[in-house]
């Protein structure tokens, strides 16, 4: 027993126990969850066979990104789970037979490898690297593959952003470089008020107090009417910035 | 059997000599950020316990400890549980591949940068399955706010990795600061000087902190995500929050300020002057400046709204970063300064 086996063995069977839980879980979250759980014990399986770069971006791509989405999703749907369950009896026959088919085809494909004892894999040198190989196979053999998995994956955005696009609508949104571009005169109207004159003083009896009253309503006047042509300037805007998007 | 035995121990023993002062650092960090912010808007911050406050996060520690961890009524009550432990798991994870000084680092791996970002990635189960745990409103929002900022603001953090790999030809965290030895104009943060922003703000938006604090917005979802957790379950997702930060400074002295270098190399005087002290030093004056940035900006700023955040990570940072990649490319295939010197085909 090394080191190695106990930790093959321990991520062997978290493997296996997640991939179960995936189909056997009733709550469509945990079923999720188990499925990362998977996911992350075949990356350590991985960083065994020395593949770490594999391993990590295995994780970095589906435990991190992938997966999360997934989750996303799963927690904002509304899912009933006794309707979903309602035909199991009637469809148990089908899904026997796609296993045992299924296990059928694997185990002919490996049978004809060598069963029984398989042969630890060959350990590599210090100097290994794993990313250095992998980069070099990608560059050069698979240089096409490569190039042309990257295009589908291009065509497989555009095909999503296509089909959620639903044309162009207006919308009243904020601009920020408008935003930015403002003035101080557009939003700030500095109003000049009689000093010295206490809070309170509305409360006591002054025979001056309705004369004052005027120049002040004029005042408001003023920066309501120079408010508008700002406002306008926003609207433009936001009509401007709509026909462009 | 023994060799396993003492293998394992040795490598608990250069594990628990990371974690120990980590959680230390984690601990005084805390307190630092409450004087520091306490000064900042005029007040003393905590000063009671012990010498000047020195004991507060001792205290704290012990208040979070005696108090009963509550279970919502209708919650998951495992992945309650275990949403804490999921989110502060990465977060120590990720010190495995930080190296210190040179040959100082428990797991000296080719892919490093990769790892790191790995891990960075996955806490975001601990906010979503404490959110989703919780059975809460505020919990399940701020979980989901989380979750969004995080992806999006990833996607800009690792282009901005990109760049620190263009320029270092490697993924090794050691490699990368070896390549930036030679003195302070020699660091990346000079041709790298726009994916540093990046990577800073990202660092930031990840950890959610302010101003990016939207998972927890106190005004608007109480505590999000953590609104229903108590005792010692708050505290680990506490923990892990400042032990983030703590990380992603040290990320950044990393990748852009040359580690654990001396930032006087190549100065005739001051080098001499400098030698006796060691580089781990270096490294954690660099990180410790990063982290009172990080205090500072929470003093200073006030909350993103929630479209202005994924308009900055989306519309701002991915296209910056993208256009400096190809900027950098022509940088380096020119050879330019002391980056690139001799790596230039033209």
């Amino acid at each position: 027993m090394t080191v190695e086996s106990i930790v093959f063995y321990v991520f062997a069977t978290l493997t296996v126990v997640g991939a179960l839980g995936v189909i056997s879980m009733k709550n469509a979250v945990q079923a999720v969850l188990c499925l990362v759980l998977t996911f992350f014990s075949a990356a350590a399986l991985w960083m065994l066979l020395e593949a770490e770069f594999l391993a990590v971006t295995l994780v970095l791509v589906y435990v991190g990104a992938v997966m999360v989405l997934f989750l996303f999703v799963v927690m904002m749907l509304d899912v009933d789970y006794a309707s979903l369950r309602a035909g199991f009896s009637k469809y148990l026959p089908l899904g026997v037979i796609t296993a045992l088919a299924l296990f059928g085809a694997i185990y002919w494909v490996i049978r004809s490898q060598v069963l029984g004892e398989i042969p630890e894999p060959a350990k590599n040198s210090a100097d290994y690297s794993n990313v250095t190989v992998l980069g070099r196979l990608l560059y050069t053999d698979y240089f096409y593959a490569f190039e042309i998995a990257g295009v589908i994956l291009l065509v497989a955005i555009i095909a999503a952003i296509s089909l959620t696009f639903r044309g162009r609508r207006e919308r009243r949104g904020q601009s920020v470089p408008l935003q930015h571009q403002t003035m101080r005169e557009e939003r700030l109207k500095i109003v000049s008020m009689e000093s010295g004159r206490r809070q309170d003083a509305h409360l006591k009896p002054k025979k001056t107090s309705s004369k004052k009253e005027a120049p002040k309503d004029g005042v408001a006047k003023k920066s309501s009417s120079k408010k508008e042509p700002s406002k306008n300037k926003q609207d433009e805007a936001e009509k401007s910035e709509g026909k462009g998007s | 059997m023994l060799d396993i035995l003492i293998d394992f121990f040795i490598i608990g023993a250069k594990t628990g000599l990371i974690l120990g002062p980590l959680i230390l650092a984690v601990a005084y960090t805390t307190y630092a950020e409450r004087k520091i912010i306490g000064y900042m808007q005029m007040r003393l911050g905590p000063n009671r316990v012990g010498p000047k406050g020195w004991l507060q996060p001792i205290a704290d520690v012990i208040k979070l400890l005696m108090k009963e961890v509550v279970v919502p009524s209708g919650a998951n009550k495992g992945l309650f549980l275990l949403a804490p432990v999921l989110f502060i798991a990465p977060s120590f994870a990720a010190w495995a591949v930080i190296p210190f000084d040179v040959e100082m680092v428990l797991a000296d791996t080719d892919v490093g940068l990769l790892y790191i970002l790995a891990m960075t990635s996955i806490a975001v189960y601990g906010v979503i399955i404490a959110g989703w745990a919780s059975n809460s409103k505020y919990a399940l929002i701020g979980s989901l706010r989380s979750a969004s900022q995080i992806i999006s603001y990833e996607i800009a953090m690792g282009f901005a990795l990109v760049g620190v790999l263009m320029a270092s030809g490697t993924m090794n965290l050691g490699q990368i600061v070896m390549g930036q030895e030679g003195g302070f104009w020699h660091w990346y943060w000079i041709p790298l000087l726009p994916l540093l922003v990046i990577y800073w703000i990202s660092g930031v938006a990840e950890t959610n902190r302010a101003p990016f604090d939207l998972p927890e917005g106190e005004s608007e979802i109480v505590a999000g995500f953590h609104v229903e957790y108590a005792g010692i379950s708050f505290a680990l997702f506490f923990l892990a929050e400042y032990a983030n930060m703590i990380l992603i400074s040290v990320l950044t002295a990393l990748f852009f300020f040359g580690g654990w270098l001396n930032p006087f190399q190549g100065i005739p005087f001051m080098e001499g002057i400098t030698e006796w002290v060691p580089g781990i030093a270096w490294l954690l004056l660099k990180a410790g400046f990063f982290l009172f940035l990080m205090i500072w900006l929470r003093a200073t700023f006030p909350r993103y709204r929630y479209d202005q955040i994924m308009r900055l990570g989306w519309k701002v940072f991915i296209p910056v970063t993208v256009v400096w990649l190809m900027v950098l490319a022509f940088m380096i295939k020119a050879g330019v300064g002391p980056w690139f010197a001799g790596r230039g085909v033209f």
